[in-house]
């Protein structure tokens, strides 16, 4: 894709599966950006987007070789440049 | 050496803790909850070196901040009881993640052995650690090995003697938080002036300028002036937060991840490849867009079908055994009497039979648990909420929502009490509350004799059809209910993200299963049987109290006097006169049930000609009056003596009944009559209802003995048709009503108990109790009038109300919630909790 690096700029609730992502910044703190941080969603992190649910939400990703399932909602406030 | 040394066991979720502690301790275990929360406290003992150790499983938290309760009770634990030795459990195939925790432990100065764990994994996956390295970055013992298989048990124990001889490090374990540190050395010189808080201070200087809830709560107990420290603390967040542009919080979580990034890094000599693991490939056909659905449903067939039908039939292998201990106790009570037993023989019988019941659940609770822990083990759990997540979120429930409401009975047959127990998985409060709340509306086993009775007795026409209604309905009913809880009465409830690792695949043990089985198992009789045993004896006071009045039970006694008269004048003169005489009657009547016990389940020729010797030998007139063969004189004694049975047992009859009417639960029934009307409900059915609480199965055995004898107490006519001869003004709209009020009504007493240790509240369980009782009349009450006002009959009026609740259950689901999704920058998507 020869778009500009800045237009690779979405959430992790837009990668389609399949996709995959650097994790850039997770925009909220408190108990969420927490747990998001524990499962391993860290600024400079890959991320792939494996699939969706059956009824397309939650998504289930792979970060550091390992699976995690989010809502959208949640994966929305992952800022995420796409690769 | 001191007598008892207490170690501790930390670790995240998913890194085989429970696997460790079991290889560790074996099954010597107790389990109970830590103070003030409904978090587990599981505890074991064994032997280190020459003394004994107490190794506590901390609950599974991914760090030791205070969002969760599990986070709080782990940071408390290290923090107020001193463990001797921490052993921090990692999952060696994911070193990265599980060495976050690790960090934390060393920051609060905990005395920290790490045990990789799963190493098999790490080698399946082709990764190489170097454990050496790991323990020389680190400044601790390490030490390796496979739970699951109880490999490594030397070496961790080794490695924990190790550390309890080591003298404190004089330099401690320190995380760089680079532009960070000025602040933290600010605020470490204020706390100094309080010199020794109990808690590490560099540790709490960076959880206080973290804005960590907790750390303040505890700062505000210990510290002198928490006033000018809370001052310093907001001034050097702001601070930072201008000259960098983050928050302290943020900040600080991604050094420590940077950190525990650096170590996984040191210490792994070849990384996993990138090819695809046998998990991956396993979840391409269960989390499929359509294979995975049909894999759930076949789960769950499968799960019913082992525990419930495959428990129930087990149940007639152990109900013998009840009915022994039954046996066996009634041999110790008072003998019967020949109209009424003595007080204690049938408070003894009625307790006997109460706990009976219960216990003949645990096969069926054995099997249920054990298949839940495969699910639990394999990590199943996850998937399955992963699937249905997004049906369930849309009526404030959850994913994980769907094990507990399949095991309570989501179609036709299930139990509360485990449906309730499951409910434990699900990681968020208010979802979690909502489902146990809805769990007493399924279809628990004991549920389906009065709907079998019913529709049997008014729906012959359209028997399966109404029983499809009546197990399906109750699904189109609980679903609206908890969207309506979650709502309101639960809407500021803490809700957690859902956030979830699927963790890898694995084949359980069947160790580890059978433990956790019987775990629960003994939990069940531990928290339920004496409760449900204490609850027994005051329904049996409302059944028995005040009693017969004296003049009436004279008059019982004439009745039973002429029948005696009766017999006295057949055997007058016979050879049996003098052993029918007196007392001699009763203790034949005793003689025959002994006999007739005896006999029982005897099918072997020779040994029934074994237990008759015995009896001829006991006493060979009575044998004679028993079996009289070809002797006349017997024969009419025999006659006699079942011509007085038979009248005998009809003024038993109507003194039950009477006793029943005039108890206090008929008092009752009676007394709720005037608001059972609408509903249909006469004082029988009330008094039938009322005894259900104690057990859902008394409601048919109550009304059962209350048709028996409206019936003329006719034993061979069958239950339904002595009801319909009962109540002759009964109609199917009756039945319709009473069907849909058993499908609402409230938990029984084990459920309601299970719902109090489950919720830690008393206030839920009253609340469970209270809204299905007001929602069932006013249901059954809605259909009963409605119906009769509209002019509909039972089956119309059925189908109605099916259509009505189905329709009830999609508008509530397509009802957005009030808060949707969460919000950015949410420091309120978790209200942080105020105090520890």
């Amino acid at each position: 894709m020869d778009r500009r690096e800045d237009d690779n700029r979405t959430h992790l609730g837009a990668i389609a599966p399949g996709g995959q992502c650097t994790v850039a910044r997770v925009g909220c703190d408190g108990c969420l950006g927490q747990r998001l941080g524990d499962l391993g969603l860290v600024p400079g992190e890959t991320v792939t987007v494996v699939r969706n649910a059956p009824l397309r939400d939650p998504i289930e990703i792979k970060v550091s070789g390992f699976l995690v399932s989010l809502r959208r909602c949640e994966a929305s406030l992952v800022e995420v440049t796409a690769k | 050496m001191s007598a008892r040394i207490l170690a501790a066991l930390a670790g995240q979720p998913n890194c085989g803790k429970s696997t460790v502690f079991n290889m560790l301790t074996g099954a010597r275990q107790h389990v109970a909850n830590f103070p003030g929360v409904t978090v587990e406290k599981k505890s074991g003992h064994f032997k280190l070196g020459g003394s004994s150790c107490e190794l506590v499983d901390l609950p599974g938290a991914y760090s030791i901040s205070s969002y969760s309760p599990e986070e709080r009770v782990t940071r408390d634990f290290l923090l107020f009881d001193h463990p001797r030795v921490v052993v921090n459990v990692i999952d060696a195939s994911n070193l990265r993640r599980h060495l976050c925790l690790t960090v934390e432990l060393l920051e609060l100065e905990a005395n920290v052995v790490v045990h990789c764990n799963m190493m098999d994994v790490a080698e399946r996956r082709g990764q190489k650690l170097d454990i050496e390295a790991l323990a020389a970055r680190l400044g601790v013992p390490v030490s390796s090995g496979v739970g699951r298989k109880g490999q490594g048990r030397e070496k961790l124990a080794a490695v924990m003697t190790q550390a309890m001889e080591q003298p404190p490090k004089d330099e401690p374990f320190r995380v760089d938080y680079g532009p960070l540190e000025p602040h933290i050395r600010a605020v470490e010189d204020v706390l100094a002036e309080g010199g020794e808080l109990g808690a590490p201070r560099r540790w709490l200087a960076v959880r206080l300028l973290e804005g960590d809830a907790g750390a303040m709560a505890f700062v505000g107990e210990v510290f002198f002036d928490p006033v000018r420290l809370g001052a310093l603390v907001a001034e050097r967040q702001q601070a930072f937060g201008e000259a960098s542009g983050e928050s302290p919080a943020a900040f600080a979580a991604l050094a420590r991840r940077r950190l525990a990034r650096n170590l996984a890094q040191a210490a792994t000599l070849k990384a996993a490849g990138p090819e695809r693991t046998a998990t991956d490939r396993i979840d391409d056909l269960v989390c499929h867009k359509f294979l995975g659905p049909v894999i759930l449903v076949a789960v769950l067939f499968v799960l019913y079908q082992v525990s419930i039908v495959y428990g129930y039939k087990l149940t007639n292998y152990t109900w013998p055994l009840l009915a022994g201990l039954k046996n066996f106790v009634a041999g110790y009570l008072p003998p019967s009497g020949m109209l009424e037993d003595p007080v204690l023989r049938s408070l003894g019988l009625w307790f006997m039979d109460s706990i009976n019941a219960l216990l003949n659940y645990i096969p069926i609770f054995f099997l249920l648990f054990f298949c839940v822990a495969f699910l639990e083990d394999t990590g199943y759990m996850p998937r399955m909420a992963f699937i249905l997540d997004r049906l369930f979120r849309s009526y404030g429930l959850h994913g994980q929502s769907t094990l507990p409401m399949v095991l309570a009975g989501v179609y036709l047959g299930g139990c509360c009490v485990p449906g309730v127990m499951a409910c434990k998985a699900i990681p968020d409060d208010k979802s979690r509350l909502a489902t146990i709340l809805i769990i007493p509306l399924m279809n628990c086993l004991a549920k389906v004799p009065l709907y079998v009775l019913l529709v049997g007795a008014f729906f012959p026409q359209e028997a399966s059809a109404a029983m499809f209604f009546i197990s399906t309905v109750t699904l189109f009913m609980a679903l609206p209910i908890a969207r309506l809880l979650s709502g309101t009465l639960l809407a500021n409830l803490d809700s957690a993200p859902f956030i979830m690792e699927m963790p890898p695949y694995h084949m359980p043990t069947l160790r580890n299963l059978l433990t956790r089985a019987i775990e629960k198992v003994a939990l069940f009789i531990q928290k339920i049987v004496t409760v449900v045993a204490a609850v027994a004896v005051i329904v049996f006071v409302l059944l028995q109290f005040p009693g017969i009045s004296r003049e009436h039970k004279a008059v019982y006694q004439q009745r039973l006097d002429e029948a005696r008269g009766q017999l006295d004048a057949a055997v007058a003169g016979s050879r049996f006169e003098t052993a029918l005489t007196g007392d001699g009657l009763l203790h034949f009547l005793r003689y025959e049930d002994a006999y007739k016990t005896a006999r029982t389940g005897v099918e072997d020729a020779e040994a029934a000609k074994a237990v008759d010797a015995r009896f001829r030998d006991d006493n060979p007139d009575f044998f004679a009056i028993l079996k009289p063969r070809a002797d006349a004189a017997a024969k009419t004694a025999q006659a006699g003596v079942k011509a007085f049975a038979a009248a005998r047992d009809g003024i038993t009859l109507e003194m039950r009944r009477e006793r029943l009417e005039t108890s206090f639960l008929g008092i009752l029934g009676r007394a709720l009559e005037p608001v059972t009307q609408f509903a249909g409900f006469n004082w029988r059915v009330n008094a039938g209802l009322l005894s259900a609480f104690a057990a859902k199965e008394s409601a048919v055995a109550t009304m059962g003995a209350i048709y028996k004898l409206e019936a003329g107490g006719n034993d061979n006519a069958s239950l339904e048709d002595s009801m319909r001869k009962g109540e002759a003004d009964f109609t199917p709209l009756h039945a319709l009503a009473l069907m849909l009020f058993m499908a609402l009504y409230p938990p029984c007493m084990a459920t309601s108990m299970m719902i109090k240790v489950q919720t830690g509240q008393a206030k839920w369980m009253v609340l469970a109790i209270l809204y299905p009782m007001v929602l069932g009349i006013v249901v059954a009450s809605a259909v009963f009038t409605g119906a009769r006002l509209l002019g509909l009959d039972g089956v119309t009026a059925m189908w109605s109300f099916y259509a009505v609740a189905v329709a009830a259950t999609i508008i509530a689901g397509l009802i957005p919630h009030r808060t949707p999704g969460v919000l950015p920058v949410a420091g309120n998507a978790c209200p942080a909790t105020p105090t520890p």
